[in-house]
């Protein structure tokens, strides 16, 4: 019976172990955001050379939307475009743009020229004031934005078809009914 | 070559060296106050590009932006606090690099006291236990000499 106390600090260990073990496959990337759920904040983010519109609030009431974060610094983001083409083509879901962190003023609307525009509407936001208020730790990160501008869910690193499918579409779809 | 303008150069440049900070020129506030509380916030805040630096240190484009907030949101005149508590409401607890002490972290704050203890508690009882023995062992290899 006393013996078994000298077993504690095996079992302890074990434990242990077994709690780093499981962390080891977690990506220290991959944040749970802390905003989920919760209204979209202020932003009234100014149009990219070219165009004539940025982003406001107002602009998310009544619809669903999927707010994507990019640059055309940005190599993932090159990796996700041709989908976001496609699903603004096939008008699946309406997409807005932040173009993050642009150096030259010109490098948003010269990337879009050359690979296409799949954004309904695009926010200027060189010095991340809306990266920052919406958390963003890299690009691309997308949000699910529900009709009454509270964000739902949130995707980082690039979308693929398998997150598509299989995550964003049925949120999306999910979101539409209510 | 003349020692005295080794020992020189040597000075010169020991005493120069200082830390080098990721902290650009232009960022710089010029109120030194200011500019001070700006870095203790800094230095409390998770680059989360490169995680395991702060934000004063890392040269990640994010940081400096974070930097840049900071700065702006102290020369509005908000509070350390006010400061801090914005940038968790966006990024979590994550972002602040001594995590806080509530519910989720009683383990991670109480668990290495915790086993300090008990492994002080453990090493005593075994050692008076020990002691005991060996007194005990002596007293009977006495008594047997007697005999």
């Amino acid at each position: 019976m006393k013996k078994s106390i000298y077993l504690l600090p095996v079992v302890i260990v074990l434990i242990l172990a077994g709690f780093f073990w499981f962390s080891l496959g977690k990506d220290p990337n991959r944040l749970k955001s802390v905003l989920i759920d919760q209204k979209l904040p202020l932003f009234d983010l100014s149009p990219i050379q070219g165009y004539n519109k940025g982003i406001t609030n107002a602009d998310f009431q009544g619809q669903v939307t999927l707010l994507n974060i990019f640059g055309s610094w940005c190599i993932a983001c090159r990796v996700e475009h041709p989908l976001l083409m496609h699903l603004a083509k096939q008008q699946e879901v309406i997409i807005y743009g932040i173009n993050w962190r642009e150096k030259d003023p010109n490098a948003g609307s010269r990337w879009l020229r050359r690979h296409g525009n799949p954004y309904r509407l695009i926010g200027n936001d060189s010095h991340s004031k809306a990266a920052i208020a919406l958390g963003v730790t890299g690009a691309p990160e997308s949000f699910i934005i529900d009709k009454k501008g509270y964000i739902r869910y949130k995707h980082m690193g690039p979308i693929d078809n398998q997150t598509w499918y299989e995550i964003l579409k049925p949120i999306i779809e999910d979101l539409r009914k209510k | 070559m003349n020692p005295f303008f080794i020992i020189l150069v040597l000075l010169t440049t020991l005493t120069t060296i200082q830390k080098v900070y990721a902290v650009n020129p232009d960022e710089i506030l010029n109120d030194p106050v200011l500019e001070r509380r700006a870095r203790d916030i800094s230095k409390g805040l998770r680059c989360l590009v490169c995680q395991n630096e702060n934000i004063d240190d890392s040269n990640a484009e994010l940081a400096r932006d974070l930097r840049l907030l900071v700065r702006e949101q102290l020369k509005t005149g908000a509070s350390n606090q006010e400061i801090i508590d914005y940038i968790v409401s966006r990024y979590g607890d994550f972002v602040l690099l001594q995590p806080p002490f509530k519910a989720q972290t009683w383990a991670l704050w109480l668990g290495p006291p915790l086993f300090s203890i008990l492994g002080i508690v453990a090493f005593i009882r075994l050692f008076y236990r020990q002691r005991r023995r060996t007194r005990n062992d002596i007293a009977m290899h006495s008594n047997t000499e007697e005999k």
